[in-house]
C-alpha cells in the first residue's frame, strides 16, 4: 500500500470525525442557549405581572371634620390624621349592605394597608382637597391583586384559597362597575422594601446599588490602574514582583464570601464603620474587583506596542511622559472595558454583603453612602424567601431589572471596545 | 486621579466621624423566623410615626445574640429577635461585655408543620413515626439495641401508613426551624420509647445524640433555608413530605396540606391552644441601656406589644404568627412598659 492509498483509505473516517466534532460543538452551543432561554422565559413569565398592579377606585370624601377639625391646615395635624378611616368609610359607602362586624373587617382587607398612606400623600400635596370628595384609585391588597391577575384559582374549595367566596363576589361587583383595573406599577420602581407586596419596590435597592458601585468605582479604578501601571511600566522584574503577580491572579479566584469576612473584620470591627452601609459594601466590592481590573489593565498596557514607547523615549520624553502622554491613553479603552466588567460583577454580587449586614429589611430609601441600605441582588434574595404569594412575581421582576442593568453594562463594554480599541 | 484618591480618603474619614456621633434609627438583628413579623411591625411603626423605619437584619437567632451581646453603644444593635430562649451562657457573655440590662419579650408562637402536596391524601403520623423514619439510628429488635435506620418506606415504620418511600425535605442544620423540629418532633417521638426515656437520666449525651441526629442516607433531604422552594418541590412530587413554618402553609393552602401530628391538624387554633405538639415560642430581647438613647425605641416596643399588632385579631396574626393567650400578653406588655430585667 502506497502512502496515498493509506491516506485515501482513512480520508472518509477523518472527514466523519470532523463532522462529528462540529455537530458536538453545535450541540453544546444549542444546549447552552436553550438553558439560557428557558431561564429567561421562566423568569419573564413569572415576573411580567409585577409591572402591573391592581388598583381599585374609591369615592373618597375628604371630610374636614375627620382630617382637620381645627381648620388650621397644620401639616403636623394633617399628617397624623386617620386616613385609614377615610378608606374604610369609602369602602362601606361602596358596599352599603355590609353591616356585620366580621364582614366589614373582611371588606376593609380589599384595599391595601397602604391605601391610607396614598390618601395622605394626596392631601399633603394639595390640602385644597379637604372638604371635597373625589374618585381616587388606591392599591388593592396583594391577595386581591393575585386574584384579579388570575393567579388564584377560583375553582378550588374555599378553604384552600387565600380569598373567600364573599370577597370574590365583591371583587366581581367592582369589576362590573369598572372600579377595579390594573395599571403600570410605578411604586415598584420608586418605593423601598415593604412587607406588603403591593407596596414593595426596588427603589431603595437601586439607590443602594448605585451608592455601593460609586464607592467601588471611585476606589477600584484609580487604584487598579495605578497598580497595573506601576507593575507593567516601572516595577523591576524580580522575585518580589513575580510573587505579587501570582497573588493578584490568585485573588481573582478567591470566593467572594471571603472578602465579606475580611470586610467584617477590618472595616467594621477594626475601623468601626457602620454596618449595612453602602460605603462598607463598596469597600468590600473594591477588594473583590481590584484583581479583575488590574489584570485587564495590565493586558491593555501589554497590548500597546513597544515601538510607541521607544519612539517617545527617542524624542526625549521622560519615562513619566511616555506613560502618561502615550501609553495610558492608548490602553484606556481596554482598561475601561475591564472596569465595566468588574463593575457588572460587583453589581450582581450578594455573598460578601451578607457578612457586613446589608441583608436587611430597609424601608427608607438611602440618601447617602452612610445610610443603611441593601442592594438589588440582596433584595431578590430577601423576596425569594417571603411567604406571600405575590412576592414570587416581584422576585422575578427584580431579577429582570437586574439582568437589564447587567446587559446594559456589558453592552457598554462591548461598544467601547469596538469603537475605541486600536489594533496594531 | 489625585482628586479621586483624595475624595475617597475624605469619604472614609467622614464615615469614621459620622459613626462616632449618634444613630437615629433602631437597629435590629436576629432570627429569620421572627424576621417576617418584626419587619411588619417596623414598617407600620416607621409609617405611622415621625421616626425612621428600623433596620432589621436577618442573621439567625445565634448570630443575632452574638451581635447583640457584643457591647453597649450606637455601633451595636438595640434589639435581637430569637426563635428560642436566650441561654445562660449567652446572658453571661452579654454581662461580660457590659450588656447587663436585658428585657425579654415573648411575642407569640410559631408552628412547624410537616406537609405534603394536596394531590396526595393527607398524612397522619405520630411523633414516634417521625423519629423512627428520620433518625440516623433507631431501636433494634431487642431492648437497648440500636441499628442504622433500615426503614425505606413509611409502611415499614408503621403498618398503618402508606407504602411510599420516605422522602422528607427539610431545612439545614443552621436553621432555627430545624433545631425546633429536632427538639419538638424528633425528641418528642424518641421519648415515647421507654428504654430511651430511661436513658436520659443515665447518659444525657448519648440520649441527645440518639434523639437529635437525623439520618444522612438520602431519606432526609436538606432543601436549603428557602421554604418557598420546599413548597414548589412538594407540588411536583406528591410522595414527598416537607418541613417548614406555619406561615408558609397558610399562604400556600391551595398547594400543600399540613399532616396530622399525634392526631392534631396544624391549624391556627390548635397551635394557639398548644394542642399541636410541634410549636415553639418566639422572642425578642431589648438592650435596656439603649432605651432613651436611640430615638423611637420605646415607640417600637409599644407598637409591638399593642393589641392591634400581637392581639388575637392583630396584623401579626394575619401574617401567620400565633398569638399568646390574653393573660400572657398582658403580662409581657407590663414587663415591657416597666422594662423588667430578664430572669433566667
Amino acid at each position: 500500500m502506497t502512502p496515498i492509498d493509506r491516506v485515501n483509505a482513512s480520508l472518509r473516517r477523518r472527514y466523519a470525525r470532523e463532522r462529528r466534532f462540529r455537530r458536538f460543538g453545535l450541540g453544546a452551543v444549542i444546549l447552552g442557549l436553550s438553558f439560557v432561554s428557558m431561564l429567561f422565559i421562566s423568569i419573564a413569565g413569572k415576573g411580567y405581572g409585577a409591572f402591573q398592579q391592581t388598583f381599585i377606585e374609591l369615592e373618597v370624601e375628604f371630610s374636614e371634620a375627620l382630617l382637620d377639625p381645627d381648620g388650621g391646615r397644620d401639616r403636623g395635624i394633617l399628617s397624623r390624621a386617620d386616613y385609614d378611616g377615610l378608606v374604610k368609610a369609602a369602602l362601606r359607602e361602596r358596599f352599603p349592605e355590609v353591616t356585620r362586624r366580621g364582614d366589614k373587617r373582611r371588606l376593609y382587607r380589599i384595599a391595601s394597608s397602604g391605601a391610607g398612606m396614598q390618601l395622605r400623600e394626596r392631601v399633603l400635596a394639595d390640602p385644597g382637597v379637604i372638604g371635597t370628595s373625589a374618585r381616587v384609585w388606591v392599591s388593592a391588597d396583594d391577595d386581591i391583586d393575585m386574584l384579579f391577575k388570575g393567579r388564584i384559582d377560583r375553582n378550588l374549595p374555599e378553604a384552600e384559597r387565600r380569598v373567600d367566596d364573599q370577597t370574590i363576589a365583591w371583587v366581581d361587583r367592582l369589576r362590573e362597575q369598572g372600579a377595579i383595573r390594573t395599571q403600570f406599577n410605578r411604586a415598584f420602581f420608586t418605593n423601598g422594601d415593604s412587607r406588603e407586596p403591593e407596596l414593595a419596590g426596588i427603589g431603595g435597592a437601586i439607590m443602594g446599588s448605585l451608592y455601593t458601585l460609586m464607592v467601588t468605582l471611585a476606589l477600584s479604578f484609580p487604584i487598579g490602574v495605578a497598580a497595573a501601571l506601576y507593575l507593567e511600566e516601572f516595577a523591576p522584574k524580580n522575585r518580589w514582583t513575580d510573587l505579587i503577580e501570582v497573588n493578584i491572579n490568585n485573588l481573582a479566584a478567591v470566593p467572594s464570601i471571603v472578602f465579606g469576612l475580611l470586610g467584617l473584620a477590618v472595616f467594621i470591627n477594626f475601623f468601626g464603620l457602620p454596618r449595612s452601609a453602602p460605603l462598607v459594601g463598596g469597600l468590600v466590592l473594591t477588594l473583590m474587583t481590584l484583581p479583575t481590573i488590574i489584570i485587564a489593565s495590565r493586558a491593555a498596557l501589554k497590548a500597546v506596542p513597544p515601538s510607541i514607547r521607544e519612539a517617545a523615549l527617542g524624542v526625549g520624553a521622560s519615562k513619566m511622559q511616555v506613560v502618561f502622554h502615550h501609553v495610558l491613553p492608548l490602553a484606556m479603552p481596554g482598561m475601561l472595558t475591564g472596569t465595566i466588567i468588574g463593575m457588572a460583577q460587583a453589581l450582581g454580587e450578594s455573598a460578601p454583603l451578607l457578612m457586613i449586614g446589608m441583608v436587611a429589611f430597609i424601608v427608607d430609601i438611602p440618601g447617602g453612602p452612610l445610610d443603611p441600605s441593601t442592594v438589588l441582588p440582596v433584595q431578590i434574595f430577601l423576596w425569594a424567601d417571603s411567604p406571600e404569594r405575590a412576592f414570587v412575581e416581584r422576585t422575578s421582576a427584580a431579577i429582570m431589572v437586574l439582568l437589564g442593568f447587567l446587559i446594559l453594562m456589558n453592552l457598554l463594554a462591548v461598544i467601547l471596545r469596538k469603537r475605541l480599541e486600536r489594533r496594531w | 486621579m489625585k482628586k479621586q484618591i483624595a475624595l475617597a480618603a475624605a469619604l472614609v474619614a467622614g464615615a469614621g466621624a459620622a459613626d462616632a456621633a449618634s444613630r437615629d434609627y433602631i437597629s435590629i438583628v436576629g432570627s429569620s423566623t421572627v424576621y417576617p413579623f418584626a419587619t411588619v411591625v417596623a414598617e407600620r411603626f416607621g409609617k405611622s410615626t415621625a421616626f425612621k423605619t428600623p433596620k432589621i437584619e436577618s442573621t439567625g437567632s445565634g448570630g443575632g445574640l452574638k451581635l447583640f451581646c457584643a457591647g453597649v453603644g450606637v455601633e451595636h444593635p438595640d434589639i435581637t429577635n430569637s426563635s428560642r430562649r436566650i441561654k445562660q451562657s449567652e446572658v453571661d457573655g452579654c454581662a461580660k461585655n457590659g450588656v447587663a440590662g436585658i428585657v425579654e419579650v415573648k411575642i407569640g408562637y410559631d408552628g412547624i408543620v410537616v406537609a405534603n402536596s394536596v394531590k396526595a391524601p393527607r398524612f397522619e403520623v405520630s411523633r414516634k413515626d417521625l423519629f423512627l423514619a428520620l433518625a440516623a439510628r433507631v431501636p433494634g429488635s431487642r431492648e437497648g439495641e440500636l441499628m442504622e435506620n433500615p426503614y425505606q418506606t413509611w409502611q415499614e415504620v408503621n403498618p398503618a401508613l402508606p407504602a411510599i418511600k420516605i422522602e422528607v425535605l427539610g431545612p439545614p442544620p443552621t436553621s432555627g426551624t430545624r433545631d425546633a423540629f429536632v427538639e419538638l418532633a424528633m425528641e418528642g417521638g424518641c421519648k415515647k420509647i421507654d428504654w430511651i426515656k430511661a436513658m436520659k437520666k443515665q447518659d444525657k449525651k448519648a440520649y441527645k445524640a440518639l434523639c437529635h441526629t437525623i439520618r444522612e442516607d438520602g431519606a432526609f433531604i436538606e432543601a436549603g433555608e428557602n421554604d418557598n422552594l420546599i413548597v414548589q418541590k412538594l407540588e411536583s412530587n406528591p410522595d414527598a413530605l416537607g418541613i417548614f413554618g406555619y406561615s408558609f402553609l397558610e399562604q400556600n393552602a391551595d398547594k400543600v396540606q399540613g399532616s396530622v401530628v399525634d392526631g392534631v391538624v396544624p391549624e391556627f387554633d390548635a397551635i394557639a391552644e398548644g394542642t399541636y405538639p410541634v410549636s415553639r415560642p418566639l422572642f425578642f430581647y431589648v438592650k435596656k441601656a439603649h432605651v432613651g438613647k436611640i430615638p423611637g425605641l420605646e415607640g417600637y416596643l409599644e407598637e409591638f406589644t399593642s393589641e392591634k399588632a400581637w392581639g388575637d385579631d392583630g396584623y401579626l396574626a394575619d401574617k401567620g404568627m400565633i398569638p399568646m393567650p390574653r393573660a400572657e400578653r398582658e403580662g409581657f406588655a407590663k414587663d415591657v412598659a416597666t422594662l423588667k430585667n430578664l430572669e433566667m
